[in-house]
C-alpha cells in the first residue's frame, strides 16, 4: 500500500473504515472479526481459560530475525503457552504515529497474520489509533490473548521444590543482542539473529510425551537471571546454576564482552524455561532436542533447599557468587 | 570461543593460584586495581576467594562515571535548561546526582537530554538538528578522549558550527601519583588499566615503580589474566622488584597506539581538574586546546563552574581512594542502591558500589 498514515485513519470515519477494510481484513479475515462488532463474539469456550495481555514499543521494528509483528503475536502466544495453554484467540490494537508510511504497516500486518496462521490461533478483534508526528515511535502494538490449559496439565510455581532440574530449550541473549546490533549508533556489524518465535511447537511435544512440567516461563525482560530470581524470590528453596551449562552462542558472548553486557540479563522472545523433577529432566531434554533439532536445551541448575530466596551461580572458574536481579537498564560500558 | 574461553581455563585459574600460595611472602599485601571493569571481573568471578588471605584487594578510582564531579553535573544541568541546546551524554552519566538533582529527573522534567554511544553519534546529532546548539558531556579516561578528539576534529575540517564538547576528561597516572602521595591507603602493587594502557603503552606507569618502587602489572580482563597478572605482582613483591610489566600483550603495545596519541595531544592539553570525593588533582584533567576553542563548551558558553555539594553522608571518595570498600558504608543497599542512588559509585556499572551491589557481595 502506498501513502502514509493521517490523522483521519484514526478519526472513525471515511478513512478509518478504508484502512480496516482494505488492510486489517484484507489480512485478518476470519468468521470473528468479520463481524466488526465493538466486540468479538467467541461464544463457548470448553476449559480452564487463560487470558494475557502485552505492549510492544520494540525500536528499531524490524530486526535480524522477525519485527514488531511477529513479536507482538508469538511473545503473546508465548505467554499463554508457559501457562500450560494452547493459544486460541488475540486481540490487536495498533497507535500509529501520524506520517507512517502505509506500506511499513502493511508488511507488520502482513507479518501478524502469517504467524497467527501459523500458530492456529484467529485475531477475533482489534482498534487502530493515530497520533501527531513525534508523539509515538513509528507505530505501537498491543496484543491480548486467550487460550485454554491442556488437559491434565498443571505448571504451577507453587509446585517448585529442592530436587527439580531446570532447563532451558535454547541458547540465551539472541533477541537483545539482535536489537543492539540493529541499531544504528552501535555501528556493529555481527550476524546475530533474535531468536523471536512461538515456543508452542516445543510445548505440544511435551505434552503430547506426558511431561509433568512443574513451571514454565520465558525469560523476556530481564532475561534468565531476572526470571530465576523472580521464582525464589520469598521461597524456602534456592536455585543453584551452572555458568558452563547455560547455553549462549560465541556471536552474543563476542558483542557482550567488549560493550559490557551479560547475556544472562538479554530478553529472550523464544525461549522457554523449565522446572521439572529430577526424574523426567533427561526425558524433557530429549523431547526438547527432538522438538528443534537446531537449538541447544540444555539442563542448567537445580533447585536447592539452602541459599533460601538466593540464586547461586558456581561460575566457571569454579567459584559461587549470587545472581542478582537486573536493577535499572543495562548500558554499555564507557570505558 | 577463541579469546575468550582460553583466558577463562578453569586449569589455567587454578594453575595460578596454586603458584600463588607458592610465592606467598609471609605479610599482608595490597594491590589496587585501578580499572572498574576489573573490581568487575574480581567480583563476578569471586577472584578474592582463590586467594590467600593475606592478599588483599583494593578498588581504585578507575570508573569515569564515579570520578565525574558533581558541579560537572550541575553545569550540564543548567546547560540542559537552555532552549537552543540539547545535551547529549552516555547513558551511565545521566543518573549521576548532582547537587540537587540529575540529569535523569530534569529530563524527567522536560530538559533537552539524549543519550547516545558514541561522540560521533552526537555529532551526527547536531547536523542533523542544525536549528540546535549540541554540547556532548566529555568524560572518560585516555580509552574515550581520543574518539572525543577524532570528533572534534570532524567537526572542525566540516566547518559544524552547532556542536562542542564539555569536557571533564581525565588521565590515571597523576590519580595514581595522587593515592601514593597521599599516603591514606598502603599499595603495594598496582593492577594497570588494560585499555587504558592500550592507548598510552605501559611505560606510563615508569615512574611509580621507579620512584615509589611499587610494582605495576597492565591486566586483561578475563579471570586468567586477573589471577596471572596477581601472580607477576606477588612475584615482585617476594623478590623485592619494582618493574611495569605487561601482562596483557595480546592488546597492549610496548608503544601503545601512537595514532590515538596524536590526535589526544593536538586537541587537548593538560589542566588541573577536580576527581569526584578525592581532590583537584594536578595535569590530571584534558582541556580542549585553543585552537578548537569553538568546539568547548566552556568557551563557547562562557561557563563558569560553582562548587557543587555531594551528600556527606556518602562515602564514594574513601572508596575511590580505596580507603574503604562499599560495604563499610551505611547507606550501601539500605538507602543506596541502583535503583536510588545516592553516590556516583552506585550509579556506573564500573562503580565498585553498583559491582558490590550486582554481584551480591557479602
Amino acid at each position: 500500500m502506498k501513502g502514509k498514515i493521517t490523522r483521519a485513519d484514526g478519526a472513525g470515519g471515511l478513512k478509518s473504515h478504508k484502512l480496516i477494510n482494505d488492510l486489517f481484513r484484507k489480512y485478518f479475515s476470519n468468521r470473528y472479526l468479520d463481524r466488526l462488532d465493538d466486540s468479538a463474539l467467541i461464544g463457548n469456550i470448553d476449559g480452564r481459560l487463560v487470558f494475557t495481555t502485552d505492549s510492544h514499543v520494540v525500536k528499531p521494528i524490524f530486526f535480524p530475525g522477525g519485527d514488531i509483528g511477529k513479536l507482538a503475536v508469538t511473545g503473546t502466544i508465548n505467554d499463554l503457552c508457559v501457562m500450560g495453554a494452547k493459544p486460541l484467540f488475540l486481540s490487536c490494537g495498533f497507535i500509529l504515529e501520524e506520517g507512517l508510511d502505509l506500506d511499513i504497516l502493511e508488511e507488520v500486518v502482513r507479518s501478524i497474520s502469517r504467524e497467527a496462521e501459523k500458530n492456529g490461533v484467529k485475531i477475533a478483534t482489534g482498534d487502530t489509533k493515530v497520533v501527531g508526528s513525534g508523539e509515538a515511535d513509528k507505530l505501537y502494538i498491543n496484543t491480548s490473548g486467550i487460550g485454554i490449559i491442556y488437559d491434565g496439565w498443571d505448571p504451577d510455581v507453587n509446585r517448585i521444590e529442592p530436587g527439580d532440574q531446570i532447563l532451558i530449550s535454547g541458547p540465551v541473549g539472541d533477541h537483545e543482542a539482535s536489537i543492539l546490533v540493529s541499531r544504528e549508533e552501535f555501528e556493529i556489524s555481527a550476524e546475530i539473529k533474535s531468536d523471536c518465535d512461538s515456543i508452542k511447537p516445543i510445548i505440544e511435544e511435551l505434552y503430547k510425551n506426558s511431561i509433568d512440567i512443574k513451571f514454565m516461563r520465558d525469560p523476556t525482560r530481564g532475561g534468565l537471571a531476572t526470571l530465576l530470581n523472580e521464582v525464589v524470590l520469598n521461597k524456602e528453596y534456592g536455585i543453584k546454576i551452572y555458568e558452563e551449562k547455560v547455553p549462549i552462542r560465541d556471536e552474543v558472548r563476542g558483542l557482550c564482552e567488549p560493550l559490557g553486557f551479560d547475556p544472562l540479563y538479554m530478553a529472550c522472545e523464544g525461549r522457554v524455561v523449565i522446572f521439572v523433577s529430577k526424574k523426567d529432566a533427561h526425558k524433557t531434554l530429549q523431547v526438547l532436542r527432538d522438538s528443534d533439532s537446531t537449538s541447544q536445551p540444555a539442563i542448567i541448575g537445580e533447585v536447592t533447599d539452602s541459599n533460601c530466596g538466593m540464586v547461586i551461580m558456581k561460575t566457571i572458574v569454579g567459584t559461587e557468587r549470587i545472581l542478582d536481579m537486573m536493577s535499572g537498564v543495562m548500558l554499555p560500558r564507557i570505558c | 570461543m577463541n579469546y575468550i574461553d582460553e583466558f577463562r581455563d578453569i586449569k589455567k585459574v587454578k594453575y595460578f593460584a596454586e603458584r600463588i600460595k607458592e610465592v606467598n611472602p609471609d605479610k599482608n599485601i595490597n594491590l589496587m586495581e585501578v580499572c572498574g571493569g576489573h573490581t568487575i571481573t574480581i567480583l563476578k568471578y569471586g577472584i578474592q576467594e582463590l586467594l590467600p588471605g593475606n592478599i588483599n584487594l583494593i578498588s581504585g578510582p578507575g570508573c569515569p562515571v564515579c570520578v565525574t564531579a558533581v558541579d560537572f553535573i550541575d553545569m550540564a544541568i543548567e546547560l540542559s535548561h537552555r532552549r537552543d541546546v540539547i545535551v547529549a551524554t552516555f547513558g551511565d552519566l545521566i543518573r549521576v546526582p548532582g547537587t540537587n538533582s540529575s540529569l535523569e529527573l530534569e529530563r524527567a522534567k522536560g530538559a533537552n537530554i539524549k543519550i547516545c554511544y558514541s561522540p560521533a553519534e552526537a555529532l551526527k546529532y547536531a547536523t542533523k538538528n542544525p536549528e540546535k546548539e549540541v554540547v556532548f558531556l566529555g568524560i572518560g579516561f585516555e580509552t574515550t578522549a581520543p574518539s572525543v578528539a577524532v570528533t572534534i576534529l570532524n567537526a572542525y575540517s566540516n566547518k559544524v558550527r552547532n556542536f562542542s564538547v564539555l569536557s571533564s576528561h581525565k588521565v590515571m597516572p597523576p590519580a595514581m601519583k595522587f593515592l601514593l602521595d597521599s599516603g591514606e591507603v598502603n599499595i603495594d602493587g598496582f593492577i594497570c588499566p588494560g585499555h587504558v594502557s592500550a592507548i598510552t603503552g605501559p611505560r606510563i606507569y615508569e615512574f611509580i615503580a621507579k620512584d615509589y618502587g611499587v610494582p605495576c602489572v597492565v591486566s586483561g580482563f578475563e579471570p586468567m589474566d586477573l589471577i596471572e597478572t596477581i601472580y607477576m605482582l606477588v612475584l615482585q613483591i617476594r623478590e623485592g622488584r619494582a618493574k611495569v610489566e605487561n601482562q596483557y600483550k595480546r592488546t597492549v603495545r610496548r608503544e601503545g597506539n601512537s595514532k590515538a596519541q596524536e590526535v589526544m595531544s593536538e586537541v587537548f592539553e593538560p589542566v588541573s581538574v577536580r576527581w569526584r570525593g578525592i581532590a583537584e588533582i594536578p595535569e590530571s584533567g584534558l582541556k580542549i586546546r585553543k585552537k578548537y576553542s569553538d568546539f568547548d563548551a566552556v568557551e563557547k558558553f562562557d561557563l563558569k563552574f560553582k562548587r557543587g555539594m555531594e551528600n556527606p553522608s556518602c562515602i564514594c571518595g574513601e572508596i575511590l581512594k580505596g580507603v574503604k570498600t562499599p560495604l563499610e558504608c551505611r547507606l550501601f543497599k539500605k538507602v543506596c542502591s541502583p535503583e536510588n542512588p545516592v553516590g556516583a559509585c552506585m550509579v556506573s556499572s564500573e562503580g565498585a558500589c553498583a559491582i558490590y551491589y550486582k554481584y551480591g557481595a557479602r
